[in-house]
């Protein structure tokens, strides 16, 4: 065993240099996104771009701090750190700011604070140490439950504030059981029920019924001479019908409008490019307009003069779509894509079952934020409001996204002391 | 073997990846309507309105100016959410109107800005600018209005107008809102006076605030404002003028003879040319244009067309010295008037025989009849006669256009052989059949500025060059050589000191002796014009200084009896002040300008017809 020299010891450079190339990258277009005439310095304190700056100086001693901690203290610290965030979750309905609708901030001093962007890491933590504890296997429905209640309680407690898209974000844990040996068939069910949930609202309610009953009246058919298919074919079939059902109700009757609308406008069921369909029309001109090569650096009409709403949070892909074009845009989505794989790489060599899945939670929180957050850019996904990873403009989700990516560093580079 | 699960992860990132990739590049690089889209977001097409030229005086003083208006405009396809309600109530006019305002922009285009309002000024302006924001697809443009400093010659500076689509469809240089000239010398100046619009384009933000402009202006082009247009009108001369003119229907004409420079052109009545500016435009149009009585918007001095009377026998005298029907030295004894045969011409003059000078200044009847006669009888036939008279009446510019540059003109009328077999239906008329050619009445007719061009030539000793209004374009000499070319008349030039002779015989003791001025050597001649509906038309033509003149003017005063009575006088006043910058006959000024024929005018209106016949 070697001895633990520094902090950058082991450390992954290809992850730690992506995530500096993505966070410098998100400074200069938020920069770029509300730059004005009259605040023309990058550091100037009263614009946003100022306080990114801030945003991430502090980040990166966030970063240093986590990198200079034990290892083996998260694995120990995760249900107190799960714990502590729940609480504050249940805190913030309670005594949170309210901002644009939505109670998810606490105000302390001059500035606010979002747990639900902390819940995310200490989520991963916890199921993390719960999925690694001898003897817990995802196989067995008892410990299935302890860990969908383990990512679907915040999940729950943040959706009233309201926040789907954190919600959505929760849900991603999914993938994590999945990797831990959920068999394939609930994820297929998954995207089953995502597929069957489109068609439900794309078509008539009677149209749907009727053709998963034809579907299930041919497969019996012609798997007559198995025993018992019918039994299964029949579960499923109702199955499905329920979920048809089920979503023409909730839609018409749980959803709100607004989210009501934003789906039918994706759905094209409702053109309004001047109402609510707004933003993604915007979004999509802003970044159909940026071409091959893009407009320049600051040049974006789009996002520079407000025609994008959100467009250093949100909706920050405009700005790189439109200044820095196609090859922009595919340089961003690339960086992604690499810093995703490039993690999967990195979990799979852990030794411990707990830096593993950690990985894994980390992998599939960013990966749910960036196709989310561009897929809703590029106008094929509804309006979500969650932000791109380190891009964004907001301190706590850039707090949030750092202590998350630097707890599996430090997890990583800390592997090779576990024999 | 769990591990292989990781092959699902790098497949899902590379799945998204590509379907990000590809959608990006279909809207980025595929799909062309979101560069246009962006472009229509933010970039607002100002064209940039070119200041019309200013027209100056001969002295520079400043005739036509420009005024600043600022218009509110839309476009219907950029407007959202419009609170109509506030929108109209800053425009200070009713829903409804402001609803049907927009109606009929929408209807023209959904594209292209139109005006709501026009002309908006102070309060409303600056409250409209600081809400402005509020309504998007709105915005303000800065056009400018022609302004007239002093309300005068409205004939000759014309008017602008706004152009329709009928227009913009011949003439895609224009768009809606544009000004053209409709009159005057707005219209036949109207391509000098117009400038080149210029297109700016500016950036607009989502609250349609003012953001730069757009590609740092490598589009945009600057106007190019109208040229400068120096009038050869005598601001002075024709303000005394129209002032002389007041109360009296007819024209002043006066031209300065060297160069044909127009240098008054008075036509009453007249009215304020900044009526027809802007708003009002449309209705006080309407109200000049139903005076069907005084008929304002006639410009007399170029349209109207009347008798020339005794200021014609000038021409035939001079027709008749270089035909050889006559010598200054041919005498005629007058006995009340020409006699041939049946036929009689009555003559005021005191009667007996007189040579030409005395002939002219005596305005005798029958000596003009006579000198008519020999020159129709100095040819073989009446026809050729009379068709060779005609070929030289014409030669001073008389029964057709003088081609000046004004837009509307009139020929007037010289009848040939062909003329009279039609109008006597036979071919064996002969030259007392025409007599009233000699003492210019009958079918021939001239317009003011025809006469005044006579008066010119006599001046001028046999030529002319052609009248015209606007001296110089951007301070250069009129690119027009017509302008400055010599035309010759039928007449050689030995001829005409006789004539000139008897024309100033006219002031020292003839019939325009009590208009005479010591120290000005004025040459002129009377006119008495008969017409059917009332008094005689009181004419005028002279020109001074006699030996080389600096003015020619003609003056026609309807129903204003005779020539000595209105028309010499104000010849007279007009010629004096012209080239002695004064007046020093103030109670002949005063009468003149106060002189009303409003009595005889009210009287054709109640009792028309022929009051009594004078010669």
């Amino acid at each position: 065993m070697r001895e633990n020299k520094g902090i950058f010891d082991n450390i992954d450079w290809i992850t730690l240099g992506l995530y500096l190339v993505l966070v410098l990258m998100g400074w200069a277009n938020i920069y770029a996104a509300v730059y004005s005439e009259e605040h023309q310095s990058i550091t100037d304190l009263s614009q946003q771009y100022g306080k990114q700056m801030l945003f991430i100086a502090s980040s990166l001693i966030l970063g240093l701090l986590v990198l200079s901690i034990d290892g083996r203290l998260y694995d120990n610290l995760a249900y107190f750190l799960y714990g502590l965030t729940v609480v504050l979750l249940v805190l913030v309905l309670v005594a949170g700011k309210e901002v644009n609708g939505a109670r998810s901030w606490f105000a302390i001093g001059g500035f606010t604070l979002q747990p639900s962007e902390f819940a995310k890491f200490s989520t991963a933590l916890a199921l993390a140490r719960f999925l690694s504890t001898r003897g817990v296997t995802v196989l067995k429905w008892k410990y299935r439950w302890v860990a969908l209640a383990l990512f679907l309680v915040p999940g729950l407690i943040i959706l009233p504030q309201p926040d789907a898209g954190s919600f959505l974000v929760y849900l991603a844990f999914f993938f994590v059981l999945f990797r831990e040996g959920l068999p394939g068939i609930y994820l297929w069910m998954g995207f089953g029920a995502i597929v069957l949930f489109l068609l439900s609202l794309l078509l008539p309610q009677m149209w749907l019924l009727s053709g998963i009953a034809l579907i299930a009246a041919l497969a019996i058919y012609f798997n007559r001479k198995k025993k018992g298919f019918w039994l299964g074919a029949a579960a499923v079939a109702l199955v499905a019908a329920g979920v048809v059902t089920s979503v023409d109700y909730a839609f018409n009757n749980l959803l709100e409008d607004r989210h009501r609308n934003r789906i039918n406008i994706l759905l094209g069921k409702a053109h309004d490019p001047k109402g609510i369909g707004y933003n993604t029309t915007q979004s999509l001109i802003a970044i159909g307009s940026g071409g091959f090569k893009g407009k320049g650096f600051k040049q974006g009409t789009q996002t520079k003069f407000n025609f994008v709403p959100e467009q250093s949070t949100d909706f920050i892909f405009c700005t790189i779509g439109e200044e820095w074009g196609f090859v922009g845009s595919v340089v961003v989505v690339g960086l992604f894509v690499a810093l995703l794989s490039r993690l999967v790489m990195m979990a799979e060599r852990q030794k411990s079952a707990f830096s593993r899945i950690y990985g894994y939670g980390v992998i599939s929180i960013l990966f749910i934020h960036f196709f989310v957050n561009i897929a809703m850019a590029l106008g094929l996904a509804p309006v979500i409001g969650i932000p791109l990873p380190f891009f964004s403009y907001g301190g706590s989700s850039l707090w949030g996204f750092t202590l998350l990516l630097f707890i599996f560093l430090r997890l990583d580079a800390y592997r090779m002391q576990i024999l | 073997m769990l591990q292989n699960r990781r092959y699902f992860f790098y497949f899902l990132f590379a799945v998204t990846g590509i379907v990000f990739a590809v959608r990006l590049f279909y809207i980025q690089i595929l799909d062309d309507q979101y560069k246009l889209s962006a472009e229509n977001n933010v970039v607002r097409i100002i064209r940039e309105f070119p200041p019309r030229g200013m027209v100056y005086d001969r002295n520079g003083k400043l005739l036509v100016a420009n005024q600043v208006a600022y218009d509110l405009m839309v476009v219907p396809q950029q407007v959202k959410g419009l609170d109509t309600s506030s929108l109209a109530f800053l425009l200070e006019i009713s829903t409804d109107e402001l609803r049907g305002r927009l109606k009929r922009s929408r209807s023209y285009s959904r594209y292209k800005p139109t005006a709501v309002s026009r002309q908006l000024m102070g309060k409303m302006l600056t409250h409209l600018q600081e809400e402005l924001f509020r309504f998007p697809g709105f915005f303000i443009q800065k056009r400018t209005l022609r302004t007239y400093p002093y309300p005068l010659a409205a004939n000759v500076v014309g008017s602008v107008g706004e152009v329709n689509e009928a227009f913009i469809k011949r003439n895609p240089k224009y768009q809606m809102g544009d000004l053209v000239g409709v009159s005057g010398l707005e219209k036949s100046y109207e391509t000098e006076l117009r400038g080149e619009a210029g297109v700016k384009r500016i950036m607009v933000d989502v609250h349609n605030r003012e953001k730069g402009s757009f590609a740092q202006g490598s589009y945009d082009t600057a106007a190019v404002p109208g040229a400068v247009i120096t009038s050869t009108l005598d601001f002075d001369l024709q303000v005394y003028g129209e002032q002389l003119m007041q109360g009296k229907r007819g024209s002043i004409v006066a031209i300065e003879p060297a160069t044909g420079e127009i240098l008054a052109l008075v036509t009453s009545p007249n009215f304020d040319p900044n009526l027809l500016v802007g708003q009002q435009r449309g209705n006080a149009y309407a109200q000049l244009l139903a005076d069907s009585i005084s008929k304002p918007l006639y410009d007399r001095a170029l349209l109207a067309e009347y008798p020339p009377g005794s200021p014609f026998k000038l021409v035939n005298a001079l027709i008749g010295l270089q035909t050889g029907a006559i010598t200054p030295q041919s005498a005629f004894s007058c006995h009340h008037g020409f006699h041939f045969g049946s036929l009689t011409v009555a003559c005021h003059c005191s009667g007996g025989t007189m040579a030409l000078e005395e002939g002219i200044y005596k305005s005798c009847n029958n000596y003009f009849c006579t000198t008519y006669k020999r020159i129709i009888e100095a040819f073989p036939s009446a026809h050729e006669g009379m068709d060779q008279w005609s070929k030289m009446v014409k030669s001073f510019g008389l029964g057709q256009y003088l081609n000046n540059d004004l837009p509307t003109g009139r020929k007037g009328f010289v009848p040939d052989a062909d003329y009279f077999d039609r109008a006597f239906g036979n071919t064996y008329w002969r030259a007392v059949s025409t007599i009233s050619m000699g003492i210019g009445q009958g079918e021939l007719v001239v317009t003011p500025v025809q006469l005044a061009n006579v008066a010119a030539i006599i001046g001028n000793r046999g030529w002319y060059i052609t009248p015209h209004i606007v001296k110089e374009i951007n301070n250069q000499p009129h690119p027009n050589p017509r302008f400055r070319e010599k035309q010759y008349t039928l007449v050689d030039s030995v001829h005409f000191p006789v004539v000139v002779e008897g024309m100033y015989q006219v002031f020292e003791r003839g019939t325009a002796a009590g208009s005479k001025l010591p120290g000005l050597t004025m040459c002129g001649k009377t006119g008495t014009a008969e017409n059917p509906h009332g008094q005689d038309h009181s004419i005028f033509l002279a020109f001074a200084p006699k030996a080389n003149p600096k003015i020619a003017i003609a003056i026609f005063v309807e129903n204003g009896y005779w020539g000595s009575r209105w028309a010499a006088p104000i010849a007279s006043l007009m010629m004096e002040k012209y080239i002695t910058q004064q007046v020093t006959r103030p109670a002949l000024e005063k009468r003149m300008i106060e002189g009303s024929l409003e009595a005889e005018y009210q009287r054709q209106l109640t009792n028309p017809g022929p009051l009594k016949k004078k010669k």
